[in-house]
């Protein structure tokens, strides 16, 4: 029996008014997330995953943006409950980690200090309480010597240590839900695993469930349990891993997936010609038709929607599951 | 393993340039800079005394020089729609042959100080070492004086006149200029695509002009703008002072303070110089404004 | 076959202080070891891949190697002439034969300068064609890496990235060079682009004979566009062998580490992250105060006690495959054979 759905988006759509013209960067995305699950948001630049987690907790700055849909965590409307209401499940019930910890860190506060200071916004417990809680989570993501390091400052941390601080202060007020926005892309690989590994760790113990949002596929590969892939600004197609790798229904996916060195062995890489589309030239139909390899009539004209394959499996292509060519060129 | 999706896409999409039809790039700028108000009121303002500069014969109802076309000090009126001075004289056409002053002086004083200027701002920034040292320190010293004690004193060593105000303004305009281009120079010079092209095997001097200089230009623009009317505030405060070109040459300055002993009995002789310095003055403020935020590529997006 | 690039014992140390007041007081003996004794060659037509995590030398080498900047120590040969001391207009016939493609495609093309004339700047400066045929030899380069002669007429920031990573890559072709340094020349690319520009490089190198030296972090780039591998550690070579054999046995702990750490597409075993013995701990040290003995000693799970006091010195472990490491010295694999 599948656990209860925590974040139900529906028909979340993000626009922005740009020199006169509206630009739709979001457009009518729609996906659940389970108690438990960690999630995979995937897509290149331009995609719009970024915004739709940004979208999720309503930081997307309203001019220029409009954002409409809902976004139902526990049943409640996040776009439509009021300031108050927000703020207490920012931070607390919904946590989220950015990709650049240096940026997130206020340069002239102890790191202590600010880990203090996330959790007495929702936590209860006196100061010296939530000190000593503050340390033991710093041990537990990792870092050693916690009670000397909190009275540091950020500039004296590694990314990969600030960045297991920023994991710290989110997961801090236990929540059921934790949003990472491409978490490791500015830290080396080695530490990347580190990170990662961390988070996996974290998140099974706690039962939280995480969205992570990449364009790394190696990565979402090893972390997630589903992905949801992403192209300008609308779902193509959302299965579970194994699906996903090695039986992806939508051609972006699989033209995608063949794009990683290693995916087809390391002789052949396999390309998508052309570009991803700007806003303001997105095609009519099916945005990723002009560069589909199997594109048909129908697929300029009208735009796919997301119909489920199998269980738990969906894709926006009007010739998923028709057999799809896959006769080798000579 | 995976079903490879093996039809190969066709070429020609790989490389479908980017639509953007060359102009839209003037004409975007364009509807940026009409948006600010300010902005374009300064633009009018600018064509207003260049016009008034290049056809001052024509516009001018009267002779600025001739006496007594009209009754001294008298206000306003249809014969003379700014009045007259204490000598006779029609205030509007001198007006409008004081803009063509006023706008010589703002403009090649600027153009002298910004030619000087920049190049010293280049060849600074992207040599550094002791020849940034030396010139630097240079414009610091020139900073340290305010451009009109700067312009008395050279006023006072070369005597008056138009030429040696507009070298006056221009020296003092030269730290500026050297300043601003320095500082961009010294971002620009980080970039990788002037490694590239020294690793192309580019001449130094070959990459301050090809690559540097066009990189800066923006915040030189704005400068120079901002500056001309700077230049005309120190030309209308020198001959103010009796330092400017000597009567009876109609120049703003001068007409103001000519003005100064009439005060209560014909306000219009101080007044109507003084709107109009005012107007072209906050005018290029506003235009150098409005172009510093439309060319400002941080604050694009 | 005699080597297109020999690099000897390069070394490059930036100081810490400057001036007449850090000379005074020594401040200035205080050294960041960016490069620190790093020794390789490439062949004509080779590609070896630079492979390190952030602070390992990679970039500095690559820079090196083109004598961006002087080296502190050590020899550069180039086609056998000794470049190593060389300035100024004498390195104008070696600006020709070796170039650069850069990482960040939107900062590596002048944003005020059409492509076409940023692609014939080279042929001009080095005097390859007369002045009418440039346009010529612009458009047939263009071509080349897959873009349009319309585009000649276009500006930087009418372009993609991938677009202008081509760019990038016809300026360095311009002047056919014997030897490319990519500078980590895809990472920042999207993975769809990424596939194309990799594509497009080893085509032209097919096509031209050119060698690469191909600077990177990322090891599954690295794995398809290298013939031989070089991986870094603050400052010094730790294993170089061909791809396939480093990829197949890697020998030093710290690319085992390395290779652990990289999230591949699965195959639906375990996940990486849930096998913690198989990732490393601990940080890079500082380069300032490098520990004695092995760089890599603080993290390395095989250490022992000579690898506090001595540092290992890269030797070979078998046929074309060196390695800096005390568990392979005296050629036999102390560890028991490759974990």
């Amino acid at each position: 029996m599948s656990a209860e759905i925590l974040l139900d988006v529906r028909n979340l759509t993000v626009e922005f008014e740009l020199d006169g013209t509206r630009l739709r960067a979001v457009d009518d995305v729609s996906f659940a997330l389970r108690r438990g699950e960690i999630v995979g948001l995937v897509g290149e630049s331009g995609a719009g995953k970024s915004l739709t987690s940004e979208a999720i907790l309503r930081l997307i700055a309203c001019p220029p943006g409009r954002v409409s849909g809902e976004v139902r965590f526990r049943g409640e409307d996040l776009l439509a409950l009021d300031e108050r209401a927000l703020s207490r499940i920012r931070g607390k019930e919904i946590a989220m980690i950015f990709q650049n910890p240096g940026g997130s860190l206020n340069p002239v506060f102890r790191v202590g200090d600010q880990l203090h200071e996330a959790m007495a916004l929702h936590l209860p417990g006196g100061r010296r309480t939530l000190r000593a809680r503050a340390a033991e989570i710093l041990t537990r993501v990792g870092i050693p010597s916690a009670a000397t390091r909190a009275r540091e400052y950020p500039h004296q941390f590694s990314g990969g240590m600030a960045q297991r601080v920023m994991i710290g202060m989110g997961m801090s007020c236990s929540p059921s839900l934790l949003i990472a926005d491409e978490p490791t892309t500015a830290l080396d690989v080695t530490i990347q695993a580190q990170v990662l590994a961390l988070i996996r760790r974290l998140a099974r113990e706690s039962g939280a469930a995480v969205l992570l949002v990449s364009h790394d596929l190696g990565i979402i590969s090893q972390m997630c349990d589903r992905v949801i892939v992403m192209y300008a600004g609308r779902v193509v197609e959302e299965a579970a891993i194994a699906t996903v790798f090695h039986a992806p229904a939508h051609p972006y996916t699989r033209a995608l997936v063949d794009c990683v060195p290693g995916a087809a062995g390391y002789t052949r890489l396999g390309t998508i010609g052309g570009v991803v589309p700007g806003l303001r030239a997105l095609p009519p139909g099916c945005r990723f038709h002009p560069r589909c390899p199997v594109a048909a009539p129908r697929c300029s004209a009208e735009n796919p929607t997301l119909r489920a394959l199998a269980d738990g499996h969906r894709v926006a292509c009007h010739l998923a599951g028709d057999g799809l060519p896959v006769r080798r060129p000579a | 393993m995976a079903r490879q999706l093996d039809v190969e896409c066709p070429p020609a999409l790989e490389t479908a340039p980017v639509v953007a039809p060359a102009g839209t790039g003037l004409r975007r700028w364009w509807r940026r800079f009409a948006r600010n108000r300010g902005a374009v009121f300064g633009l009018v303002v600018l064509v207003l005394i260049v016009v008034a500069s290049v056809f001052a014969p024509v516009l001018a109802p009267y002779d600025p020089l001739a006496q007594g076309v009209g009754p001294t000090l008298s206000g306003p009126s249809r014969a003379h729609w700014a009045g007259t001075d204490s000598f006779g004289r029609d205030m509007l056409s001198r007006i409008i042959f004081g803009a063509r002053i006023a706008l010589i002086v703002g403009v090649v004083s600027v153009v002298i100080a910004m030619i000087i200027g920049v190049s010293l701002g280049l060849a600074a920034g992207y040599y550094g070492g002791w020849l940034d040292a030396v010139v630097m320190r240079v414009m610091d010293g020139l900073f340290a004086f305010p451009i009109i004690i700067l312009a008395i004193a050279m006023m006072a060593i070369m005597g008056f006149g138009v030429t040696n105000v507009i070298i006056a303004v221009a020296v003092g305009f030269i730290a500026p200029f050297a300043r601003v281009t320095r500082a961009d120079v010294l971002a620009v010079k980080e970039e990788p695509y002037i490694e590239a092209a020294r690793l192309a095997g580019v001449s130094a001097p070959a990459i301050i002009a090809r690559h540097v200089l066009p990189n800066v230009l923006a915040p030189i623009i704005v400068q120079a703008a901002l500056r001309v009317s700077g230049a005309i505030i120190t030309e209308s405060g020198l001959s103010f002072l009796g330092l400017g070109p000597p009567p009876p040459t109609p120049v703003w300055g001068s007409m103001i303070a000519e003005g100064r002993n009439f005060i209560v009995m014909a306000p219009h002789v101080s007044t109507f110089p003084g709107i109009a310095l005012m107007l072209a003055i906050v005018g290029l403020n506003l235009l150098g404004d409005g172009l510093r935020d439309t060319l400002d590529p941080r604050l694009r997006r | 076959m005699s080597a297109l690039l020999e690099v000897d014992g390069l070394v490059k140390h930036f100081p810490l202080a400057r001036g007449p007041l850090a000379r005074l007081t020594g401040a200035d003996r205080r050294v960041l070891r960016a490069v620190d004794g790093v020794s390789f060659t490439i062949a004509p037509g080779e590609t070896l891949g630079l492979v390190g995590e952030s602070g390992c030398g990679k970039t500095t080498t690559g820079r090196l190697v083109l004598r961006a900047i002087e080296p502190t120590g050590g020899r550069i040969r180039f086609e056998g002439e000794d470049i190593t001391a060389l300035a100024g207009g004498a390195l104008l016939p070696f600006r020709r034969k070796a170039q650069i493609v850069f990482q960040d495609p939107y900062t590596s093309l002048n944003p005020r300068m059409p492509i076409g004339r940023i692609v014939g700047e080279p042929i001009q400066v080095h005097r390859l064609a007369p002045r009418p045929d440039i346009p010529a030899r612009v458009t047939a380069l263009l071509e080349m890496v897959g873009l349009q002669r319309e585009h000649a007429e276009r500006y930087p920031h009418e372009l993609s990235g991938g677009q202008r990573q081509r760019v990038g890559i016809a300026r360095a072709l311009a002047v056919s060079p014997r030897l490319v340094v990519a500078d980590e020349a895809v990472s920042a690319l999207d993975v769809s682009v990424r596939a194309q520009i990799l594509n497009l490089l080893v085509e032209l190198r097919e096509k031209l004979g050119l060698a690469f030296l191909f600077v990177s972090h990322d090891l599954g780039v690295i794995r398809f566009v290298s013939h031989r591998v070089a991986v870094m550690y603050l400052g010094r070579l730790v294993e170089v062998a061909s791809t396939a054999d480093l990829f197949r046995s890697p020998l030093h702990p710290y690319t085992q580490a390395l290779l652990a750490a990289i999230p591949t597409i699965g195959d639906g075993s375990a996940s990486i992250f849930d096998q913690p013995g198989r990732l490393i701990e601990g940080e890079l040290p500082s380069p300032i105060d490098l520990p004695r003995g092995c760089r890599f000693v603080s993290r390395c799970p095989h250490r022992m006690a000579r690898c506090h006091e001595v540092e290992p010195p890269l030797a070979p472990a078998a046929s074309g495959h060196v390695v800096a490491c005390h568990l392979y010295e005296n050629g036999h694999d102390e560890q028991g054979g490759p974990a």
